[in-house]
């Protein structure tokens, strides 16, 4: 705590002293670890104590950003002189109103001390008991095992004051022999509900000890998993569910508020505040999160705003700026999609003839206005048949407007998943999406991978 | 600081490690945005710190933090050790690390004009200038200009002896102009898309590129897409532009060769490869007139440096030679499954990250052709610029991408522009379908300054140097049926 007071008021003290018409300050300390293994044996295992200060200073309307991990900076007054030279040359920002004023922070339980206490020793020994598991089935083992706590300070001089503590844990496998490789994950804000056996086993199972073979290109019915669902939902949060997109005219919301796009069975949201997915209460504004509906029961309801895209249109803020600078937009992060009545099973017993997809990999984005997106199945794709998973098929290549496919839905899932990449490039910030499984049909698959 | 990095490496002798280095890396990096008349984002960012890598009971561990002094790289050598020690009761084998004398050298990459010390007026006016001129067609809604500087300054020193200091500066810069009618939204970018080109230069590459020069041309371009036709979907004949082709060069050659990639050490995240190092020799890649190289030395090119992070200085290797496969990327610790030494592709991407196999500079030798000759022998086919969007499977296998603009061929001639062109192979399938690659006039180095890998994930900067080439019987016009 003497820590926190002692950041706390040095922080306050940066608001104080600087020169700008507005300021903000963030602070984001790190102190993680990651686990990387290949063939049942630890290959890379790695820890990191970080902590970067951001500046954003608005003067005459011209903002400023400065960044530095040397903490304390080696001369604020440097930083200063240094932001004020760079504001100087910029025309004004007319469109920027102001940074926001200080509003009630829900309290949202987001740290569990069991994290500082996973020591390299006891991640390794879990990773020991995992090989031991998949050897006894004569598989290996390849993934990662990443843990972290990272501090979060956001303070301006209108008086915000945020400030919150997060544990996460991200827990990627991949089982694995010469025919085929089944994948799970797992991540949490609280260690102790990783469960190694039931996430082997759920990798494990994907597993099918028989040659892939290769089925045509064409539409097919598909079940995609949580997993292929989530990284379908944030690609489609950063093309068009956020006002920046919106107010620039590239987002396939454009003209389309209010009007039913997709099936009345999807409902997709954001909640920063839902424990079920990775909460943080606040943005990088220091302003608390609200729920934002995209889709309301098929109808394009909403979408998320920072202060900026909100001063344009004379809004407040949602909630959802990200670290700045953000040239991006609001993008939400803490998607949900609500569950169906199906259970998974009952989802494939419906299936005469189909595809069931784990998971996507590198999804990218081939046509914005109509989130058309390309991508390959990986580690875990079947040939369904008369309600029942069988062979496993040669990954397949997709490409489809997400937005067409979610007016083909079936069925949704009561079940749902918390699926994160977790990868981390610079700073941790770990992000996370709810994703129910899904029924399709008429999924475009566009080629297969073989040699 | 050397007094602090000789106190970390007798301690690791002291605990009898197999081996230790330590690298301490202080990056500055500018990033500055200009979007329809205003500065979007001006962002100047400072970042240092030290990591320690360990080799014990045949294990590594690392550790890494943002504060340098004494007390903290003891606590972090510390740190390190522990997590060899505990990584060490999980290994099927000892690594085995060839042992080898440590070099002391210097480097700094050759400039004319420091960017640090170009004024940020100077930087913003040719933005706003250059990014104005795109906004004189009143379709383009969206007008941007990028402009990037990064100074990199890293000791690498070892157990072995070696102490190397280096400083890497890169610069770069582009334009994008983003044309709206109702729902149809056309980019056109220069010198390329994602911010622009790249190189180990100074101030003077980004005078070189002449963003000005070229602004109308690549705003009327964004305008003219609007009302083109789409592409078609068919096989056929594909030419692809230098920019483009390094994007692909990137994908499909520049990965698979990762030797981690191929023992299968990155499948968690960025996947693995469809190369085994028993093809080294004998596997056909591409046809014979394809030869490429990874060449960390070539000047200006964005993987250029003198020593890679595990101290091995840069090298010019051949990877494919009369398109069969002579050799793959390495390090210290893979080269001898290969029977080599490392070829120095090991880089972290900063202090508090290991270092991996990268990219260097992977370069496709240029052929002997003029482009307006490839062109005038192509009967029918498509000539596409400027990658949009890109998608690969984990082994390498299957690729789809996506530029910005194409034309059509007809009898020999370009014709009319078409829109959201794509296009789809099997890596060595369309390699070995190269029948045409355009000469030295035609060839440059092209910048990638984003390419992921790694968990914790990881950037690197990479340079791909190509001229346009042919390709025959590809499937166009992926976007048809959606």
């Amino acid at each position: 705590m003497i820590g926190l007071e002692r950041r706390l008021a040095y922080l306050k003290r940066i608001v104080e002293e600087a020169p700008f018409d507005q300021t903000e300050v963030v602070l984001l300390t790190e102190d993680s670890s990651l686990t990387r293994f290949a063939h049942s044996t630890v290959h890379q295992h790695v820890a990191e104590r970080n902590a970067t200060l951001i500046l954003r200073g608005i003067f005459n309307k011209r903002i400023v950003v400065l960044a530095s991990n040397l903490f304390p900076p080696s001369s604020v007054e440097n930083l200063f002189e240094k932001a004020l030279l760079i504001a100087k040359i910029q025309p004004p920002h007319e469109e920027f109103l102001s940074l926001p004023g200080p509003k009630p922070i829900p309290e949202v339980k987001t740290y569990f001390e069991e994290m500082e206490r996973l020591t390299p020793r006891k991640k390794v020994e879990t990773l020991k008991k995992l090989f031991q598991k998949v050897k006894g089935k004569g598989l290996h083992a390849s993934g990662s095992f990443s843990n972290g706590v990272v501090e979060l300070f956001v303070l301006n001089s209108l008086g915000v004051e945020a400030y919150q503590k997060y544990s996460d844990l991200v827990f990627h496998l991949i089982v694995h022999d010469h025919d085929g490789s089944g994948y799970a994950s797992f991540v949490s804000r609280n260690p102790s509900s990783l469960d190694i056996e039931s996430l082997a086993q759920e990798a494990t199972e994907r597993v099918r000890r028989v040659p892939e073979i290769t089925i045509e290109p064409g539409e097919y019915e598909a079940i995609l998993e949580p997993y292929a669902v989530a990284e379908l939902l944030s690609l489609l949060g950063y093309l068009g569910f956020h006002a920046l997109a919106f107010q620039e005219k590239r987002s396939f919301f454009c003209n389309r508020l209010g009007e039913r796009m997709v099936d009345e069975r999807v409902t997709i949201y954001d909640d920063g505040s839902d424990l079920e997915g990775l909460p943080i209460p606040f943005d990088f504004e220091g302003v608390p999160k609200k729920k934002i509906v995209f889709f309301d029961s098929g109808v394009a309801r909403g979408l998320t705003y920072d202060s900026l895209t909100a001063g344009k249109e004379g809004k407040e803020s949602t909630g959802h700026a990200l670290m700045a600078p953000n040239t991006e937009g609001p993008i939400p992060i803490n998607l949900f999609m609500e569950g169906g009545e199906s259970t998974l099973k009952e989802m494939v017993r419906s299936v005469r003839k189909g595809i069931y997809v784990t998971r996507f990999h590198y999804t990218n984005v081939v046509g914005p206005m109509r989130a058309v997106l390309t991508g390959m199945t990986r580690d875990g794709t079947f040939l369904i048949e008369e309600g029942e998973i069988k062979m496993p098929v040669k990954n397949l290549r997709f490409t489809e407007s997400v937005l067409k496919l979610l007016s083909r839905v079936k069925s949704v899932s009561k079940e749902r998943k918390l699926c994160s990449e977790g990868t981390v490039y610079n700073r941790r910030f770990i992000t996370g999406v709810v994703a129910p499984a899904l029924h399709v049909d008429g999924f475009y698959f566009s080629g297969v991978s073989q040699l | 600081m050397k007094e602090f990095i000789e106190n970390i490496l007798d301690m690791a002798k002291l605990k009898k490690v197999d081996y230790a280095d330590i690298r301490i890396v202080r990056r500055q990096k500018e990033e500055i945005e200009v979007k329809n008349g205003r500065v979007e984002a001006f962002v100047e960012a400072e970042d240092s710190g030290f990591g320690i890598r360990v080799l014990f009971h045949g294990a590594w561990g690392f550790a890494c933090s943002s504060k340098i002094n004494k007390r903290e790289m003891e606590r972090v050598f510390g740190k390190a050790l522990k997590i060899a020690r505990a990584s060490s009761r999980a290994i099927k084998g000892k690594v085995f690390f060839p042992p080898r004398e440590g070099k002391v050298d210097r480097y700094r990459t050759p400039i004319v004009i420091d960017p640090f010390h170009v004024s940020p007026e100077k930087k913003v006016e040719l933005l706003l200038r250059s990014e104005a001129l795109l906004r004189l067609r009143p379709k383009v809604k969206l007008s941007e200009a990028f402009m990037d500087s990064y100074k990199t300054e890293k000791i690498f020193a070892s157990t072995e002896g070696a102490y190397i200091e280096q400083t890497i500066i890169e610069c770069g810069a582009g334009i994008s102009a983003t044309a709206i009618e109702g729902s149809e939204v056309q980019v056109r970018s220069y010198p390329n898309s994602f911010r622009g080109n790249f190189a180990t230069r100074g101030y003077e590459w980004i005078e070189e590129l002449e963003l000005e020069k070229n602004a109308e041309r690549v705003a009327e371009e964004a305008v003219q897409l609007l009302s083109a036709k789409p592409c078609p979907s068919e096989v056929t004949t594909l030419i692809l532009d230098s920019s483009q082709l390094a994007l692909q060069i990137h994908e499909s050659i520049g990965h698979p060769i990762e030797m981690d990639r191929v023992l299968g050490t990155e499948t968690s995240y960025a996947g693995t490869s469809f190369l085994r190092p028993e093809m080294v020799g004998n596997f056909r890649y591409g046809s014979e007139i394809v030869h490429v190289f990874a060449d960390a030395t070539y000047p200006g090119g964005l993987g250029t440096f003198g020593y890679d992070d595990e101290g091995t200085e840069a090298q010019r290797v051949p990877i494919i030679s009369n398109g069969i496969l002579v050799n793959l990327l390495t390090s210290r610790e893979t080269a001898p499954l290969l029977g080599k030494q490392s070829n120095g592709t090991m880089r972290a991407d900063g202090w508090n990250r290991i270092p991996l196999i990268r990219m260097t500079n992977i370069n496709l030798e240029p052929g002997t052709w003029t482009l307006e000759e490839m062109i005038g022998e192509t009967k029918e086919g498509l000539f596409l610029s400027t990658n949009r969007s890109w998608s690969i499977d984990d082994r390498r296998i299957n690729f789809q991408f996506g530029t910005e603009i194409g034309w059509e061929i007809k009898n020999g001639k370009l014709g009319d522009i078409v829109k959201n062109p794509t296009y789809t192979g099997i890596t060595p399938m369309f390699w070995r379908s190269c029948d045409a690659i355009a000469n030295r006039d035609h060839w440059q180095m092209w910048g990638t300054p984003n390419c992921g890998k790694g968990e914790p994930g990881q950037v690197a900067h990479v340079g791909h140097g190509t001229a346009p080439a042919r390709f025959r019987n590809v499937q166009v016009g992926i976007m048809k049926n959606t």
